[in-house]
């Protein structure tokens, strides 16, 4: 019996981060637009009425059809119309939606796992550790991470590996700064001391003392960056230079229709353009939250 | 292992013997000798009370001992002897194995020495898998009992929770936990009562005197409180700019304190004085410990520095106290007497940040 009041009064962490996340309504709309988006990514090959990879199944004569007509066979209703190859837009979108997702997630997992453990090495190792890891991250930062992109882009070529990679190159350093700072800063509690004093040894200090402590801030920035990750990357393909035509992602859906776009036919590049925008704001409203529901001078009980 | 307290220092291997040792900072304007020539030796079960004021070196000297100085500062000379193995010069693996198995180390602030995103048995667990290979089970056990033996109530819930569902005293409590909880030879506390009140301060006080009592365990108390040190120690240091200025037992340095800068610091407790009189207190301030005085570091704030306090005094042993001054105060003058110099604010000399 005493057991179940115990438990029932002390508010567990993260029923208490649930709590005050859902106490704003523009967050818990983000947070359903953003799962909606996650799952349609997820279950695409069952939503979509249409494989839009699978070049057989297209037909020329179904090409760019407007919203709500039907295919020539008769088979299948376009409700955001075609692209000049007789694609299915929505599950051409459904489909760009999970590749863009998934490139804007891996590669922003990956820079953050990057510049954490570098930002950690750094913020706990000091000297020439830290100088040399932190100037490796002012000079990435100090190119505009566009360039950077193209720069690789180029000098790599095209392919989701290598845009993940040139993505990771672009944000590392964002992960690493934060983490570092974060790092000083929780270094100098007496925690971390007394953790030393009691013989433990760095690397689990590190890990399992100042790690957690430095993760909030990088969460909120991670989730930002998981929306530039895929706005850079929507850039890159808009440009050419992203993913191959092959798996088109939703900046190369864009690019496809931004042709037609003067004549009227604005349903190839409009649609498209509303997921990711969708998806951007999505996140950026999810992340917000986060912001304020992470940031310790904002927690009120 | 004896947990009689031993008079004379001859009978037993203390548990903790530091000779002449010296903690200096390399800072821009040149070497700061934060610990300067220390000496002392802590008898098991015993309870030394190091004190002074705020960059006296007495954390230095605490820091010292557990091999936790970092650049820019470093140990420079002297021995740290734990029950008779010299710790100075050890590898830096086998200072870890020392640090939180046999000297266990308590701080200030007990908000902030508990991680605040770990539970409380993953932290007094991951204390004892640090030092000793034991099963799960062996070390939930054991951080159980060491809770209990600190005075928390209903130890198996606690387990559970985490630092901030405790108040500060049980923080504490709990930071006393994991000192314990190796069973170590020496415990160094940093001022752990400070930031507590008086009553949560008593309750731990009189818990750290009895375990210490109990297990044998010697105990060195840092503080800059006199109460705490007349309530809990045996034997006291009285530390001033990085040096041993006098030491004793507790009966004789605080009822009968002969150098004139305990006196200083025993008359300014407030509650000595009496009512309606203007607090006493020590003219200038603590000078920096860049900018010793030459000689006595404390003539320029003391009343009887005459000529010959421009040479340094030498510490002098007698009657099983130590001391280091020309013009010791006679034992027998009344303290409120022997301190009448009028209270003015007096900056002689830069202030100290360490």
């Amino acid at each position: 019996m005493q057991e179940v009041s115990k438990s029932a009064d002390i508010e567990t962490p993260l029923r208490r981060f649930s709590r005050q996340f859902f106490s704003s309504k523009i967050a818990t709309i983000g947070f359903v637009l953003l799962v909606l988006i996650l799952l349609a990514a997820l279950f695409a090959p069952w939503l979509s009425p249409q494989d839009p990879y699978d070049l057989s199944r297209l037909d020329v004569m179904n090409s760019r059809m407007e919203p709500g007509e039907m295919s020539a066979d008769g088979k299948l209703k376009f409700l955001m119309g075609t692209d000049e190859q007789g694609r299915d837009m929505l599950s051409a979108i459904l489909y760009g939606v999970r590749i863009s997702v998934m490139v804007g997630v891996v590669s922003t997992l990956i820079a953050l796992v990057l510049g954490l453990s570098l930002g950690l090495l750094a913020g706990y190792s000091g000297g020439r550790v830290e100088a040399f890891i932190m100037r490796l991250a002012d000079i990435q930062l100090s190119f505009p991470p566009i360039l950077i992109a193209l720069i690789l882009l180029a000098l790599t070529g095209q392919g989701v590996g290598k845009i993940i990679i040139a993505l990771v190159a672009v944000q590392w350093a964002y992960y690493a700064r934060t983490a570092r700072s974060a790092a000083l800063v929780e270094r100098k509690k007496e925690y971390i001391e007394a953790a030393t004093a009691l013989g433990l040894s760095p690397l689990r200090i590190m890990l399992r003392h100042l790690l957690p402590n430095c993760l909030p801030p990088l969460i909120v920035i991670a989730a930002l960056q998981v929306a530039s990750a895929i706005s850079l990357e929507a850039t890159l393909s808009f440009l050419g230079l992203g993913l191959p035509v092959t798996e088109p992602s939703l900046g190369l859906l864009i690019a496809n229709g931004f042709q037609y776009l003067m004549s009227g036919k604005y349903w190839i590049s409009f649609f498209p353009g509303i997921a990711l925008l969708l998806t951007v704001v999505a996140i950026n409203l999810v992340a917000d939250q986060l912001r304020d529901v992470l940031n310790p001078r904002l927690q009120t009980q | 292992m004896t947990t009689t307290q031993t008079t004379s220092p001859g009978d037993a291997v203390p548990t903790l013997n530091v000779a002449h040792l010296s903690t200096q900072f390399a800072t821009r304007a040149g070497s700061v000798k934060a610990v300067d020539d220390v000496s002392f030796s802590v008898m098991p079960g015993q309870i030394m009370g190091l004190v002074g004021e705020s960059g006296s070196g007495k954390s230095m000297t605490g820091y010292s001992v557990m091999g936790l100085i970092d650049r820019p500062g470093e140990v420079v000379g002297g021995s740290i002897l734990l029950k008779g193995r010299e710790l100075r010069g050890l590898p830096p693996d086998a200072m870890r194995a020392v640090r939180g198995d046999r000297i266990a180390m308590i701080f200030q602030d007990p908000m902030m020495t508990l991680n605040p995103v770990l539970r409380i048995d993953t932290q007094m667990m991951e204390a004892i898998f640090a030092h000793h290979d034991v099963s799960k089970d062996t070390a939930r056990a054991m951080a159980r009992d060491a809770l209990a033996r600190v005075g928390i109530p209903s130890p198996d819930e606690r387990l559970l929770a985490y630092p901030h569902q405790f108040s500060g005293g049980m923080r504490q409590r709990v930071a006393i936990a994991i000192a314990l909880l190796n069973k170590p030879d020496l415990i160094i506390c940093d001022e752990p009562t400070t930031a507590l009140d008086v009553t949560i301060q008593g309750q731990i006080l009189y818990e750290m005197q009895k375990l210490c009592r109990e297990s044998g365990t010697a105990l060195i108390w840092i503080t800059h409180d006199l109460s705490v040190v007349a309530g809990l120690a045996d034997t006291v240091c009285v530390m001033y700019a990085g040096k041993i200025v006098e030491s004793g037992t507790v009966q004789q340095v605080l009822e009968h304190p002969l150098h004139p800068y305990t006196h200083g610091l025993i008359a300014s407790a407030p509650s000595r004085n009496p009512r309606g009189q203007p607090l006493r207190q020590i003219r200038g301030m603590t000078p920096s410990l860049l900018n010793l005085p030459v000689g006595c570091a404390f003539r320029e704030r003391c009343d009887r520095a005459s000529a010959e306090c421009a040479s340094e005094p030498a510490l002098e042993h007698f009657d099983g106290r130590a001391l280091r001054c020309f013009h010791p105060i006679d034992p027998i003058t009344p303290i409120a007497v022997a301190v009448a110099s009028e209270p003015v604010m007096d900056a002689t000399s830069e202030r100290l940040t360490p």
